[in-house]
């Protein structure tokens, strides 16, 4: 299939850069002001490297992208709450021309999921968005091979950087401002970490798996969040005593979505360490089903993203 | 859903065993599962002090293909609502144990535990916050009336450097299927009150 990559942050080079060994042609890839696009290809090594050296992707202009034949859109613009724009605009575009998309970005369906699939039902293209929840781990596909209507809910750990900073506390002792100050100094959590650790990443994620169970009908308004910001180290080491510890754990079930921190096992298999995730899919007649693994990452990130785009089916092309 | 063999080491105190004791003193800690055999299983009940109950109780036992083995009940021995702690011994075939616990239930009677499946009856959460300054005794006291739960025991923290943030642990008994309405209220009270309270993750295989 031939690839347009909307954002080239640790994503948009990732996937630009593994698609070739998927079998994929990249023929365009933009940032926020400039774009690569060759519809034969474009010389990907070339364009990372001008990224990673501090220019722009290209000397094309990003409106450039859409006028070029594409297959698959890949979004993989910030998230962005609300309007879930532009991330939302790019879609449209693709959708009404017939493309396919695929997301890394989580707002759209997040944010917008009902008019998301209502434009999908108008178009030949279709959307897919494994990459968006859980990073590497199959957690959108593992439901959708089970389908989504034999799904009760979906439990987990869907943030690297809570799950990093509430295991370094229990381990250490330390309270929650030593450890945050020590994940940015090792690059886990992001100058920035507000929305990791009060929760509303997660909470996008259980949003949209609460959005695959149902059908639609829910956006970040309708969940009810907390975030680790106040649990001290003193609350560890009460649960620790009781052989648990705390996790800030995401619910979606059809009725709704929590995340908040909770109380689990302290060798249960939720309670995973470091910047690892983990989901658990419990289904009507299997019992539960668990996989962990690496949640965020850009080579990880990408991975989810091309393997949606070896899940697509071909487009009737009329040219 | 393993229903496991129950460990018979110690000594009944009060043996009313219902015939059938040919079993006894076999110390078989193997799970060893035959065809068409019966396996022991505890069973542990809260009693309401009321006489007729533990006939009450129990009837629904052999009702039910089970054949009592022994019940040990330790005097004086009560739960913090008054109820009385009863732990049931009982021989069945394996796929006729879920009807004993069914016909439990169906009769009314509190089951706690059954073979190794807990009917929630314990939960614990942690509150954090201005505990001492929020009346502790208070907060208690209305986890028990409003979540309709008695509290086991209760752990806390002394407050950490210059704020008077501390943390508590508390231990709680709960009604079997209850846990659900308890946590709702304990929330109501932590939002009313100012505290963040950690719940424990009910559902799935983690709980
Ligand atoms: N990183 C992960 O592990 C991970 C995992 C799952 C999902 N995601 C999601 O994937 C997306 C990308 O993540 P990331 O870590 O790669 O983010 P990032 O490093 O912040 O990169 C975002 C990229 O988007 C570009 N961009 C912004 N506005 C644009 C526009 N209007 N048109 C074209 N490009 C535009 C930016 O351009 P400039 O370079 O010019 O600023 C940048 O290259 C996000 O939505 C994120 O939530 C990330």
């Amino acid at each position: 299939m031939k690839l347009a990559v909307l954002g080239a942050g640790d994503v948009g080079r990732s996937v630009a850069t593994l698609a070739g060994d998927y079998g994929h042609e990249v023929v365009a890839l933009a940032d926020s002001s400039s774009a690569a696009v060759d519809p034969d290809g474009i010389p990907v090594d070339d364009a990372v490297s001008r990224k990673e050296g501090g220019d722009g992707v290209g000397t094309a202009d990003p409106e450039e992208v859409f006028e070029t034949e594409y297959d698959v859109l890949v979004e993989a613009t910030p998230t962005t709450l609300g309007d879930a724009e532009p991330g939302f605009g790019h879609v449209t575009r693709a959708l009404e021309a017939d493309r396919h998309v695929v997301l890394a970005n989580k707002g759209p369906v997040a944010e917008r999921y009902d008019e998301l699939r209502a434009l999908e039902a108008e178009s030949a293209g279709s959307v897919r968005f494994e990459a968006t929840v859980g990073g590497a781990i199959p957690v959108l596909s593992t439901i959708e091979d089970c389908t989504p209507q034999a799904v009760t809910a979906v439990r987990g750990v869907l943030n690297g950087t809570a799950n990093f900073i509430l295991t370094r506390m229990a381990a250490e002792g330390l309270d929650y401002e030593h450890v945050l100050a020590e994940a940015q100094d090792l690059g886990v959590a992001e100058a920035d970490p507000t929305f990791d650790v009060d929760g509303t990443d997660a909470a996008l994620k259980f949003v949209i798996l609460a959005n695959v169970l149902a059908d639609g009908g829910f956006s970040l308004e309708d969940a009810t969040v907390e975030g680790i910001e106040d649990v001290p180290g003193s609350a560890l080491e009460l649960a620790a005593e009781d052989g648990r510890t705390i996790r800030l754990i995401g619910e979606a079930t059809r009725d709704g979505v929590r995340v908040g921190p909770r109380l689990v096992p302290e060798n249960g298999a939720l309670a995973v360490t470091g910047t690892r995730n983990i989901v658990q899919i419990e289904t009507r007649h299997a019992g539960s089903l668990h996989s962990s693994g690496r949640g965020a990452g850009g080579p990880e990130t990408a991975t989810a993203v091309l393997s949606d785009v070896g899940r697509l089916p071909d487009l009737e092309r009329d040219d | 859903m393993g229903n496991e063999p129950v460990d018979r080491e110690r000594d009944p105190e009060t043996d009313i065993g219902g015939g059938s004791e040919s079993e006894s003193g076999t110390e078989t800690e193997t799970e060893t599962e035959t065809d068409g055999g019966v396996r022991a299983y505890t069973v542990r009940l809260e009693l309401v002090d009321e006489p007729g109950e533990l006939l009450r109780a129990l009837a629904p036992i052999a009702d039910n293909g089970g054949n009592l083995l022994s019940i040990h009940h330790e005097r004086g021995n009560i739960t913090p609502r008054g109820h009385i702690p009863v732990e049931v011994d009982l021989e069945c075939p394996p796929d006729r144990f879920d009807d004993v616990v069914t016909g439990l239930r169906e009769a009314g009677v509190n089951v706690i535990q059954a073979g190794e499946e807990h009917y929630g009856e314990e939960i614990s959460v942690v509150l954090v916050g201005d505990l001492v300054e929020n009346d502790l005794s208070d907060t208690l006291s209305r986890i028990e009336s409003g979540a309709n739960a008695a509290v086991l025991d209760l752990s806390l923290t002394a407050p950490e450097g210059t704020e008077s943030v501390s943390s508590a642990r508390v231990r709680l008994a709960i009604d079997s299927g209850r846990s659900n309405e308890a946590l709702e209220a304990i929330r109501s009270l932590g939002s009313e009150k100012g505290l963040t309270v950690v719940e424990p993750l009910l559902g799935g295989e983690s709980a």
